[in-house]
């Protein structure tokens, strides 16, 4: 049989991870593997094949629990943020109630359960950047877009975020604009900046600066793009 | 390949490839400078090289931190026979000239350069960081180049892990992470710990603001920590390691994660570690941005996929950690120092530092200085040592005004203490502690009670809420903070903070809540004047004290300058 998209009644009733009966569909080795064979390789019935990416993900961690906070970032790395969709899957892949699953994801600031906007700046409030002024600049960017932090402007262009100390504090204060550390950098220079980088409107030319060089992190672990 | 690496055999083919090039410019490839454009800097360096034809004559090397962060990103060339120079503000137009006059033609380009006699550099004593601007992180073949691997081979082969565990003992090694236990005792509670099964884990959390001695040395020589790790596993009887890296440092992840690849590859983990009987594998575990995290109970539950949350202690993590099994957590910087104890011997470390605090210890120099970045000094270091000679003063002609040390779970120290050692002891005796190494310098600009709401405000945001103490307290604690500083607060305000930081402290479940007060204590102790001029004075509130708060809102509006 083949098993209808995933909804949150599925896992509701769950009780105790470990208790098989909880998850309906999937309850063993080869309810999992009818349910690929299935579903083909896009591993979600939608056909959406970033749903692929992390099934890949998933078997590299051949399902282990604990594993969830992995499995967490690099979803978040394909789908950008964590909707309850992709928590649902997640949760029956690794068969954990949905509870536990909301529950770790609600627990770590980087997680984000909405779609980010186009563009982004995250300011640093580290000790060092404060002293240096960061408040000043996430307030400056505050007025130009008329958010606060943690929201997207309502046309989804722009997101403005904090960040607890990113570690470059030799440059601060420091603001990631479009997942490009950038430093040194006073109120006005940040504004100019991400009105900069929206005028442009490409992909960041980001050559030259640290996303480049993590490339070979987005095997899913962490990407400064997503902080 | 086989069987194991032979470490001396690859330390010689290095040594000859090496000396084959005149000419060697190395590249900081840190998060720092790496935002700065390092690694276009690298791109034109090496292609100059390469149009020149010069590959055979000249080599481009990507390394990591050289720690004058404020001046990146940096290039140090050295020439065979003469003293290195050390280019500073490198960017795209002097780069080329650099490539074209020093590398490829053999004379100082008119560049920015940096003297290598500065204090920064000459105070310094490189243990942890020995490495650092020397090797490229992502060979291990540099790493074995500069004698690595070689302690664990000489442990796995001639020590017994009591031995091991003996000479960290001996050793007087305590930990970097923050409170200063020592290490080897620790090692030994594992060590006689019951259970086949056991843990090691490194923690790469660093979560205090303003700190990135850990980053910089995952970053900077990835395989000094796994080594650390790995002989912290044969010593104790675990066989699986895990390093716990914030998520926060994307290219130390990268790097920790392929070092381990190319360790695995040499049968440096593995089944048989360097072909004896022991087993030790290692896995990188990231976190997802939550401060408490570096706390062990609640790393452990992060590790184990679950919400980190603290538990109560005993039973300690050495008796009943990761999945119920003995387990040992230990800071990045601590297992970094553990190689060159046993390559150089117990009683060399213990004649580096103070006699409770041995050795050196890596210090993040920020904040309102000329010179701000990594620095690694022998402990007993004054810290007017560190701020006027190595940081050159606080710029401008600003006043110092204090040193934080230990983040949010630390405290200011005052100009009047500039000339306390720095160890563990003496820094906790002065209401701050030792912490992971952040050091945030302030000027006469900066308002202490605004730095006190600036931590409370990041401990009432970390929190993670299983106990009240910490999670209602910081709110409070918060509240009357912004309270005072905002030019509202009023006497009693400030006695109820102090009441509930005496209150908090000792209460809370873990290290976070207790010592999530200490900002306000001892910036209140030294600071005291700053707290009470924003004060509204009680008559405000009318002859009896007890008017309401709007009205002396708008007394305090009336009063021009008068709070604030």
């Amino acid at each position: 049989m083949a098993p209808s998209a995933p909804s949150a009644r599925d896992l509701l009733p769950c009780r105790n991870a470990h208790d098989p009966a909880t998850v309906q569909v999937a309850s063993g080795t080869e309810g999992r593997v009818a349910e690929r064979a299935s579903n083909g390789a896009a591993g979600h019935p939608s056909g959406d094949e970033r749903f692929g990416v992390l099934e890949k993900a998933l078997k590299r961690s051949r399902y282990s629990q604990d594993q969830l906070i992995e499995i967490l970032h690099v979803a978040q790395g394909v789908f950008g943020y964590l909707s309850e969709d992709v928590l649902i899957y997640v949760g029956r892949e690794l068969k954990l109630p949905l509870s536990r699953v909301f529950g770790v994801a609600t627990f770590y600031h980087l997680f984000t359960f909405e779609e980010p906007g186009e563009h982004s700046a995250t300011v640093c409030t580290g000790t060092a950047c404060f002293v240096k002024g960061a408040d000043r600049i996430v307030e400056a960017l505050a007025t130009e877009f008329h958010i606060s932090s943690g929201e997207t402007t309502e046309d989804g262009r722009f997101t403005l975020k904090t960040a607890r100390c990113l570690g470059s504090c030799g440059l601060a204060p420091v603001v990631v604009i479009d997942g490009a550390v950038r430093g040194h950098l006073d109120a006005p220079g940040v504004l100019a900046a991400v009105a900069e980088q929206m005028a442009a409107d490409d992909e960041a030319d980001a050559d030259d600066t640290i996303p480049a060089e993590a490339d070979a992190v987005a095997s899913g672990a962490a990407s400064e793009a997503r902080l | 390949m086989a069987g194991p690496i032979d470490l001396y055999d690859v330390a010689n083919a290095e040594r000859d490839a090496r000396s084959r090039f005149s000419r060697r410019a190395f590249v900081c490839t840190s998060t720092g400078c790496l935002s700065a454009g390092a690694a276009a800097i690298r791109q034109t360096l090496a292609g100059t090289v390469t149009e020149a034809g010069q590959d055979q004559a000249v080599q481009v090397v990507p390394t990591g931190c050289f720690g004058l962060c404020s001046r990146g990103p940096l290039v140090r060339v050295e020439t065979r026979g003469h003293e290195p120079t050390l280019y500073e503000h490198v960017d795209g137009d002097s780069a080329r000239t650099i490539a074209s006059d020093h590398l490829v033609a053999g004379r100082e380009a008119s560049a920015d350069t940096v003297s290598l006699d500065l204090p920064f550099f000459t105070r310094q004593v490189k243990v942890v960081l020995s490495n650092a601007g020397k090797i490229d992180p992502d060979r291990i073949e540099d790493y074995v180049g500069q004698g690595g691997y070689r302690a664990l081979q000489s442990a796995v082969e001639t020590m017994t892990p009591q031995g091991v565990v003996k000479t960290i003992l001996r050793s007087g090694l305590r930990g970097r992470g923050g409170a200063g236990y020592p290490t080897g005792r620790k090692w030994e509670f594992l060590a006689l710990a019951d259970g086949d099964e056991k843990y090691v884990v490194a923690n790469g959390d660093e979560g205090d603001p303003g700190a990135y001695m850990d980053r910089t040395i995952m970053e900077t020589d990835p395989h000094r920590v796994l080594e650390g790790l790995s002989l912290a596993g044969y010593a104790t009887g675990a066989s699986q390691g895990y390093i716990y890296v914030r998520a926060e440092y994307p290219l130390a992840i990268d790097r920790l994660e392929r070092a381990i690849r190319e360790a695995k590859r040499a049968k440096l983990l593995g089944r048989n570690v360097l072909g004896s009987d022991f087993r030790f594998d290692i896995e990188v575990r990231i976190g997802a941005g939550a401060f408490v995290c570096g706390e062990e109970t609640a790393l452990m539950k992060s590790i184990q996929g679950e919400r980190g949350t603290p538990t109560l202690r005993p039973p300690y993590p050495t008796e009943r950690g990761l999945w119920g099994k003995p387990t040992m957590i230990q800071n990045v910087e601590t297992l970094a120092n553990v190689p060159v104890i046993l390559e150089r011997g117990a009683e060399w470390f213990a004649s580096l530092g103070t006699p409770e605090s041995k050795g050196t210890k890596v210090f993040a120099l920020t904040g309102s200085l000329n010179n701000t970045g990594l620095i690694e000094v022998p402990m007993g270091i004054t810290l007017r040592e560190i701020v006027e000679e190595m940081g050159g003063g606080v710029p401008g002609g600003r006043a110092f005004k204090a040193a934080q040390s230990g983040g949010p779970s630390g405290g200011c120290i005052p100009a009047q203490y500039l000339d306390t050692p720095v160890d563990y002891e003496n820094l906790q005796k002065l209401g701050s502690m030792m912490g992971s190494g952040g050091l945030v310098v302030m000027d006469e600009t900066a308002s202490m009670p605004e730095i006190a709401r600036f931590y409370m405000e990041f401990c009432r945001d970390e929190s993670c809420g299983k106990c009240v103490p910490c999670r209602a307290g910081t709110v409070k604690m918060h509240a009357f903070l912004d309270r005072i500083v905002s030019g509202v607060g009023r006497k009693r305000d400030l006695q109820h903070l102090e009441s509930l930081c005496h209150t908090v402290r000792s209460t809370s479940l873990c290290g976070l809540g207790q010592s999530a007060p200490n900002p306000v204590f001892s910036t209140l102790e030294h600071f005291r004047d700053e707290y009470l001029a924003l004060l509204v004075p009680d008559e405000v509130f009318g002859p009896d004290g007890n008017g309401s708060p709007a009205a002396a809102e708008r007394a305090v509006a009336a009063s021009e300058g008068g709070a604030r």
